[in-house]
């Protein structure tokens, strides 16, 4: 059953890949949402399965094998990977669905199903590898798959260049998670999880080779999970169709790399220099993002900024230490983003491809069903009391306060910032007056069912996904079920306990709803009361100018790594490609034609001459043989 | 028979070959110097003879056969090659009305 589960996207891929272009497109899209649906079906009872065993390995062949080295292709099916697989094919399937209405006049449609099912396909080999060459293996399908569908209208040119960057980016993240499996390789012998983290206790390694290889490993959830410095390529992403920004740069693929760090916690566990830079980079882009999400215009640029800055959360989530605080809103994350991005996709497909909030406002009448899922999202992703949101963003702060109260504090402005830039996304795009054109106007009309169907069942998942893991304060230690859960299958979760005092969490607690409710308020206000619009770019002055055009990051990274690179590959190809390279197999050329210019001229067509040269060279011959007495006959 | 190998073999066999080598060696200086396609190959023909001349003689000299046999397979050859020489000659005689060599240029550079 286990291979199944991987085998059933894959062929999916193939089959909308060949068939689907001579197939009616509801058919292929169905089939596809099938090929997803199916292993989510086969993942719960996976899941169900176990409650009894901590885990099941399935070895489906040796890959690899060189001497004494083997690398099997086998699959391992833990509570971390279960979940993970639930996340992917659940939100997977919605998305599929959301997808046949989506893109039901683009002429590739089968195309965008073939690259969706290989994604899902790749996606699902990096969660359930057993050791870290099929992780990597799937790690790299799956930025592939986000280079096709980021690059998939690549009619535009810009949105080649986006898939570029995209993957440009992600391959240096992946040199680094190279390296270090190399690294592992070199200090444990092996890459199979299980081996690395049984010798783990018994092998003395060197001072520092472990924050070494950690911190290698980190470099790649770097470049997968748009941490800084490698975050510009996910806003570029959203060149993609919007279910792609969906599934792969919200739900799924971006955290691959807190799946990675959450996978090798054993290691990580042990390297507390590399936890400690993890925690500075997740806090620091986490900010970062955030300010430059609240001025960025683009419905999709700002949920886009939003997920850096929440993926930075779970990077300071899981550098405290929190690795089962860090998964739970990696889980309630991949709800309330999934719901947004495809909210936005809605709005987007209502108003014919319009994605400046500026040009859009008062849709809360004429979407109403992709009004009030938008509202649960929005609530739950700036922590409303009692929305999923709310509780995984409450237990990561709590974890954070037991580390240190200065990045608490933080990390609850970042939050407050979250709240500033949702609401203001929220405000502009559904109150106010419509301020697009009147033609859009006439074309505004509610998605089809097939759209608001996947809506409606993450916001039911948005909205009651906290009850997986309710804080101790609510429920007792019985509430806490994701992290029991977890507990019960992987080791590294069990540092987790619950050190801090009722009436600080009740005041940590309080803290967060208030700036959530106070933002509320205070949007409100500025943005439908003032009906405040945000200003053109051009008019826009000191920090808000800054963080319009996003720090100018981009083309900071223009000036110290691109054009060095371009100045450096120009001079290469000048000089030492055209002029040495060239130069020098081209006078090999040209001297053979130079010199049989001239020694062509023996070929006079005289047969005479021929002849005598002939005669010469026997006589020649002879002379040296008898007379001189070389022996050359 | 007898007597005529013992007749051969009075002739020193230096003489044999101071007489191929002759021959030779004006087949070559008619290849070389004449213009006239027939004169070439009459002078070819003389090549190819003085070199029988010299097998055979040797043939005689050592009493083995063998270099006997290779004349006559010499001859037959060189006869099919005159026949196919002469053939092409004529081509070229009606084509351009003349044997003179010198004018078979056009194959140069």
């Amino acid at each position: 059953m286990i291979p199944w589960i991987l085998l059933l996207p894959l062929l999916g891929f193939v089959f909308s890949g060949l068939a689907g272009k001579y197939l009616p497109k509801a058919l292929t899209g169905t089939i596809a949402t099938g090929a997803v649906f199916i292993p989510f079906l086969l993942s719960l009872t996976l899941f169900g399965r176990l409650g009894q065993e901590p885990a099941m390995t399935v070895t489906l062949f040796d890959w690899l094998a060189v001497g004494d080295f083997h690398i099997p292709f086998s699959l391992l099916v833990d509570r971390l990977s279960v979940w993970m697989m639930l996340i992917i094919t659940g939100i997977g399937a919605l998305i599929h669905l959301y997808s046949i209405g989506y893109m039901h006049d683009d002429a590739r449609f089968h195309l965008f199903f073939a690259y969706l099912n290989l994604f899902v396909f790749f996606m699902l080999l990096l969660v359930m590898a057993d050791n870290y060459l099929i992780l990597f293996f799937g790690w790299e399908g799956v930025g592939l798959c986000s280079y096709f569908l980021i690059g998939f209208w690549n009619q535009n040119p810009e949105y080649g260049k986006a898939a570029r960057k995209a993957f440009i980016m992600n391959r240096i993240g992946d040199l680094g998670l190279l390296l270090g499996l190399f690294m592992l390789f070199q200090l444990f012998g092996s890459l199979t999880y299980s081996e690395i983290f049984s010798r783990l206790e018994t092998m003395r390694l060197a001072e520092g080779a472990l924050t070494v290889a950690t911190l290698l490993l980190f470099v790649g959830a770097m470049g997968k999970s748009a941490q800084i410095p490698l975050y510009t390529w996910l806003p570029d992403a959203m060149a993609g169709p919007t279910p792609v920004s969906a599934l792969i740069h919200a739900a799924t693929m971006v955290t691959a790399g807190i799946y990675l760090i959450v996978r090798s916690a054993a290691l990580f566990q042990l390297a507390p220099d590399t936890m400690e830079i993890i925690t500075y980079t997740g806090l620091a882009t986490s900010l970062f993002a955030a300010v430059i999400g609240l001025r960025q215009n683009d419905i999709k640029k700002v949920l886009a900024y939003s997920t850096v800055s929440q993926l930075g959360l779970m990077f300071l989530a899981l550098g405290v230490g929190a690795y089962g605080s860090a998964m739970f809103h990696l889980t309630t994350h991949a709800f309330f983003k999934a719901l947004l991005f495809l909210g936005a996709g809605s709005v987007i497909h209502a108003m014919g491809g319009e994605q400046d909030i500026r040009r859009m406002g008062g849709l809360k009448s004429r979407l109403p069903q992709t009004f009030w899922t938008f509202v649960v999202g929005t609530l739950a992703i700036i922590g409303f009391p009692l929305l999923s949101g709310f509780f995984s963003k409450d237990e990561i702060l709590a974890s954070v306060f037991l580390h240190s109260s200065v990045l608490w504090g933080l990390a609850l402005i970042s939050s407050a910032i979250t709240a500033f830039y949702m609401l203001r996304l929220f405000f502009l795009t559904f109150y106010g007056k419509f301020r697009g054109t009147d033609e859009q106007s006439a074309h505004l009309h509610e998605s089809p069912l097939m759209m608001t169907l996947p809506l409606m069942a993450l916001a039911v998942l948005s909205a009651a996904g906290g009850l997986i893991n309710l804080p101790e304060l609510f429920a007792g230690d019985s509430g806490q079920w994701l992290a029991n859960w977890y507990e019960g299958g992987v080791q590294e979760f069990q540092s987790a306990g619950h050190q801090l005092s009722h009436a600080v969490e009740w005041g940590l607690m309080g803290m967060a709803s208030f700036v959530a409710i106070a933002a509320i308020g205070i949007c409100y206000q500025i943005y439908v009361k003032k009906a405040d619009l945000p200003r053109e770019d051009v008019a826009l002055k000191g920090w808000n100018r800054w963080a319009a055009n996003k720090f100018y990051v981009d083309e900071l990274y223009d000036a110290i790594v691109v054009r060095p690179l371009e100045k450096g590959a120009s001079w290469l190809h000048g000089v030492i490609d055209r002029r040495l390279i060239d130069g020098f197999v081209n006078t090999v050329g040209a001297l053979p034609s130079r010199i049989s210019r001239f020694a062509r001229l023996l070929q006079n067509g005289n047969i005479a001459f021929y002849l005598f040269g002939m005669v010469l060279g026997i006589i020649l011959i002879l002379i040296l043989n008898f007379v001189m007495g070389t022996d050359l006959l | 028979m007898d007597n005529t190998i013992t007749v051969t073999q009075v002739i020193p066999i230096e003489m044999y070959v101071w007489l191929s080598a002759a021959l030779f060696a004006i087949g070559v200086t008619g290849v070389l110097l004449r213009r006239n396609a027939i004169v070439v190959l009459m002078c070819i023909e003389l090549m190819l003879n003085a070199v029988n001349l010299l097998l055979a003689a040797f043939s005689t000299y050592l009493s083995d056969a063998s270099g006997q046999i290779m004349v006559f397979f010499i001859m037959v050859v060189a006869a099919a090659e005159a026949s196919v020489g002469l053939a092409l000659l004529v081509m070229i005689y009606r084509n351009t009305k003349s044997v003179d060599i010198s004018f078979l240029n056009k194959l140069k550079w």
